[in-house]
């Protein structure tokens, strides 16, 4: 019997208002044992302000062998950056 | 959408080329995902059987202090092998999977783990020495071409530094200490110095899975370059709380700047591998015996998320 719970995606904010990044993962049968075990291996040295732990299977990823088409909408809509315009010699603070 | 055969080795390939990190979807040859396989969970294995001889002096420590340390220390070294293992199932590999190739003696782990810790004197010299040479082999690691296994070595070598200096500074209270405590630090490097440098692996010459793990880039140095950079490093080390490395043919070569040192014993390497160290019976027993220990733990935990799901 594979006893080794289901596995868990670890994610740690180093500081209050930074982006939670993915730190690796962990195995436990439920949210607390999740998050405990995550404290114990990802924040020993008070890494974190905050952690999330999601299951792993829970998480949609794109697919990397579609991912040029699934990104392609992106490529030729230049006009969404700046560098686009011609601004007017002379404009200041634009 | 329309893919040729070669598509997904061409994408591996050009993405080692231009030194991107192969990530766990990605597409990449068998044999790589076998060889981190292979690499990782013994990896891992060495992190958690090198809980052992350390784990033998906690309840030994001379003072609070040096039992709180070694607590943590021990205790980082449970949370690198669970980062490798991590690391490792992204490829594929189960963790009993790994655990019971580890205790049938499919997979190896590191040989200087089967060398008995004597006495509080061998809990410096392993800090010093064999965490400092794991530190050179896992530095280069920080850059190696699988990510999670790089993001792990990252995360491992950050906390290393403090098991070396921990080891160090006991050597170094040791070596300033009563005429016994000076011996017993001198006794304790010169039985740990060739075990330590034999952790870098066989000489390149020897070496069995150098190439293709260069072309891959999962290695960047070779063996001999690394043990020759934590011997340059450590002599110094040795020199400055008076010990003397166990070596009569060493001395420093002025021309390449590198320190020169007696051929190891390989023989010794090879039977310490295959099994017939001093330790080696003794490091499985224990960790299959807790394995069983624990079992219940493990049982009780998934009937309980079984309860939930």
């Amino acid at each position: 019997m594979d006893t080794q719970l289901a596995l868990w995606e670890v994610f740690v904010q180093s500081k209050p208002g930074q982006p939670y990044k993915h730190a690796g993962s962990v195995h436990a049968s439920d949210k607390q044992m999740a998050l405990q075990n995550a404290r114990d291996v990802y924040t020993r040295r008070g890494e974190a302000s905050g952690l999330w732990v999601v299951r792993a299977a829970d998480i949609a990823a794109s697919d990397l062998a579609d991912s040029d088409m699934f990104f392609e909408p992106a490529n030729d809509k230049i006009y969404r950056h700046p560098t686009f315009y011609e601004i007017p010699a002379g404009a200041k603070n634009i | 959408m329309p893919t040729t055969t070669s598509a997904p080795d061409d994408f591996f390939t050009a993405k080692i080329k231009r030194g991107d990190n192969i990530e766990p979807r990605d597409p990449m040859p068998e044999e790589y995902r076998r060889h981190l396989i292979r690499q990782i969970s013994q990896h891992a294995h060495s992190e958690i059987i090198g809980m052992q001889p350390e784990g033998n002096w906690i309840t030994r420590a001379p003072s609070l202090r040096a039992k709180m340390i070694l607590l943590a220390k021990i205790q980082d070294e449970g949370g690198h092998g669970l980062y490798l293992y991590s690391a490792a199932e992204t490829l594929g590999v189960g963790r009993e999977e790994m655990i019971e190739q580890l205790q049938t003696g499919k997979a190896r782990y590191s040989s200087v783990f089967n060398y008995p810790a004597l006495t509080w004197a061998d809990i410096g010299a392993i800090g010093w020495l064999v965490d400092g040479a794991a530190i050179v082999n896992q530095v280069m690691l920080q850059r190696t071409s699988y990510g999670p296994y790089a993001r792990a070595m990252v995360r491992i070598c950050k906390e290393e530094s403090f098991h070396q200096r921990q080891g160090y500074e006991i050597m170094a209270k040791m070596a300033a200490g009563t005429p016994e405590q000076r011996d017993m630090a001198q006794d304790a490097l010169n039985r740990w110095w060739a075990p330590a440098l034999m952790m870098f692996g066989p000489p390149d010459a020897e070496s069995l899975h150098s190439k293709k793990a260069f072309l891959w880039k999962i290695k960047r140095e070779s063996n001999d370059a690394l043990r020759q950079k934590f011997i340059d490093k450590t002599v110094q080390q040795a020199e400055v709380i008076g010990l003397k490395i166990p070596d009569p043919e060493l001395r420093l070569n002025a021309e390449t700047g590198h320190y020169e040192t007696s051929p190891l014993n390989w023989e010794e390497f090879h039977r310490v591998i295959d099994g017939y160290g001093p330790c080696n019976r003794q490091r499985l027993e224990h960790h299959r015996r807790v394995h069983e220990e624990g079992a219940w733990v493990r049982e009780a935990a998934a009937a309980y998320a079984g309860k939930f799901n």
